[in-house]
């Protein structure tokens, strides 16, 4: 395995916008463009923030119905019970004190022609550049049997926020012995390893609360993100409390009954105490709308500038985007911000936007204190995303003493980093 | 032995049209890939289904190298008579395995 040098070699020339060079003369075209950004979690506040560091003179809007912003990453120590879900919360004054147009009201319709987009209110706001972050949300019905009330008795929890905190309740509320059953989908979802950071520290409340339950996941697919890693780290800590049933061995959901608290595979039903379904997943509702999302419910894009090859001067980035083999992650969403808002400023200017290096780590927790991680490096060279071969890399399995836990340290910087970049 | 799991009514009414959903654990192995060691995996799949009620058939399937492992079948059929519902499946040696699911018609 191309273990540490290589990984943090990627990282420290992706560190702040080092990877990036900056613009010599930030001259701009047009007196003044207008740029707005719909939505505001990881992509769309970190692109807001880089369209104002590359164009000055720019006029910055920010859309976000929500006062302040809950992050995913770090939300299953939340359900563990291990951080507070007030942690994951950032606000917006950062992006407010550096010039950006903040306006906390929904965006919801957009005309491309006109280049305007329509707010909640009824008012209008136009742009020469409209960049959409609009995140995932839940394909409602896809999964037999789960509806929007459905998730207020088997949450998904796959939105950080009220979900997260309807989980943790249910986890506290469970009595010891109780089952805990999880629902994974089949690719594209948002966040690959994320089900199984979730699992692996479930199980570490259940076998140090409540040692007489345990969790079963069940499981749409055969093989999963640091699948090897997982495994070996469930059967060293949570042996007695954490079953994983993949596709092969009947693990996938097919339906569920909130009422029953049931779910059923093609030759099994399950009950639970409590359950976590994740559903599957389509681009955030706005995309449809806006005609940026194709017949997948996600969103095609030119990866080298992350422009929407179905409408002119908007661009999608982050987990709406069909961007595979990089991954539906913050980091992802992150750092496509930072390319997005170089290609309009390179644009703006009158320059070509060119191609450029791309990279994303992913950090798992398999204990409150241990963490795995992966990272891949991807070209956008000729419009195609492609992972770099030789490049990126994993933890290695049957670690030194130490290793598990100075990813877990890694995990944490890397959060504080993203977050205080992101939001200021 | 491959593991096969059968989902279907015990019982059902004369005339009810019965839904019948079967999955057999096998490789499929198409022939065409290769294996860590840089050497063709050879093909190894099921050629034939069939599923005879009270004797008669009906349902068969040819498969070929295209369809994954673990093939699942589900399909329908109209409950006439009590007897046995008969899974069989045929691998490309002539080896074949077989499951018996036994239907009442009140």
């Amino acid at each position: 395995m191309t273990w540490s040098p290589k990984r943090r070699d990627v990282l420290a020339g992706l560190a702040g916008t080092a990877a990036l060079p900056l613009l010599a003369s930030p001259a701009i075209a047009k007196a003044q463009p207008k740029v707005v950004i719909v939505g505001g979690g990881f992509g769309g506040a970190a692109t807001a923030r880089f369209v104002k560091t590359y164009l000055p003179g720019a006029s910055v809007t920010l859309i976000e119905p929500q006062a302040c912003y809950t992050a995913c990453p770090f939300s299953n120590l939340v359900i563990a019970g291990l951080r507070s879900l007030e942690a994951q919360q950032f606000g917006y004054e950062g992006l407010k004190a550096i010039g950006i147009n903040v306006i906390g009201d929904r965006a919801d319709d957009v005309d491309p022609a006109a280049r305007t987009v329509t707010l909640g209110s009824g008012d209008t706001v136009s742009y020469d550049k409209l960049i959409l972050s609009p995140g995932i949300d839940i394909r409602w019905g896809a999964l037999e049997g789960y509806d929007e009330s459905a998730a207020s008795v088997m949450p998904h929890a796959w939105k950080a926020g009220p979900q997260t905190s309807l989980l943790r309740q249910q986890l506290e509320a469970m009595s010891d012995g109780g089952t805990v059953i999880m629902s994974v989908p089949t690719a594209p979802y948002r966040c690959p390893p994320g089900p199984y950071e979730r699992a692996s520290l479930i199980a570490h409340y259940l076998k140090t609360q409540k040692p007489a339950s345990r969790l079963i996941i069940l499981d749409a697919k055969d093989e999963f993100s640091k699948g090897p890693l997982f495994l070996e780290a469930w059967a060293e800590h949570y042996p007695d409390h954490l079953e994983w049933i993949g596709a092969s061995d009947f693990g996938r959901v097919i339906s569920v009954d909130p009422g029953a608290m049931a779910l059923s595979t093609d030759f099994d039903t399950y009950e639970a105490d409590v359950a976590n379904v994740i559903p599957p997943q389509k681009a955030g509702e706005i995309a449809a709308r806006v005609g940026v999302a194709d017949q997948t419910g996600w969103c095609p894009i030119d990866p080298v500038d992350f422009s929407s090859t179905l409408q002119p001067n908007i661009y999608v980035i982050g987990d709406a985007t069909i961007a595979a083999p990089m991954p539906k992650s913050a980091f992802s969403a992150n750092l496509q911000a930072k390319l997005c808002a170089l290609q309009i400023a390179r644009e703006l200017n009158g320059e070509t936007p060119a191609p450029t290096i791309l990279a994303n780590t992913c950090y798992s927790y398999v204990t409150p204190d241990g963490a795995v991680s992966i990272t891949g490096v991807y070209s956008n060279e000729g419009g195609q995303l492609s992972s770099i071969e030789g490049s990126g890399g994993l933890s290695p399995a049957n670690p030194a003493p130490g290793v598990r836990a100075a990813e877990a340290a890694e995990a944490e910087a890397w959060f504080q980093q993203i977050t205080q970049q992101t939001f200021g | 032995m491959a593991t096969i799991r059968i989902a279907a009514p015990d019982t059902a009414s004369a005339g009810e049209v019965i839904e019948l959903k079967v999955l057999i654990q096998h490789p499929m192995e198409t022939g065409y890939r290769s294996g860590p060691d840089g050497k063709r995996i050879e093909r190894d799949i099921i050629e034939t289904f069939e599923v005879t009620y009270d004797g008669e058939t009906v349902f068969e399937a040819d498969l070929q190298p295209g369809i994954a492992a673990n093939p699942i079948f589900t399909f329908y059929t109209r409950a006439t008579t009590s007897g046995p519902i008969v899974f069989k499946w045929t691998g490309q040696d002539g080896e074949s395995w077989s499951e018996t699911h036994d239907l009442t018609v009140e």
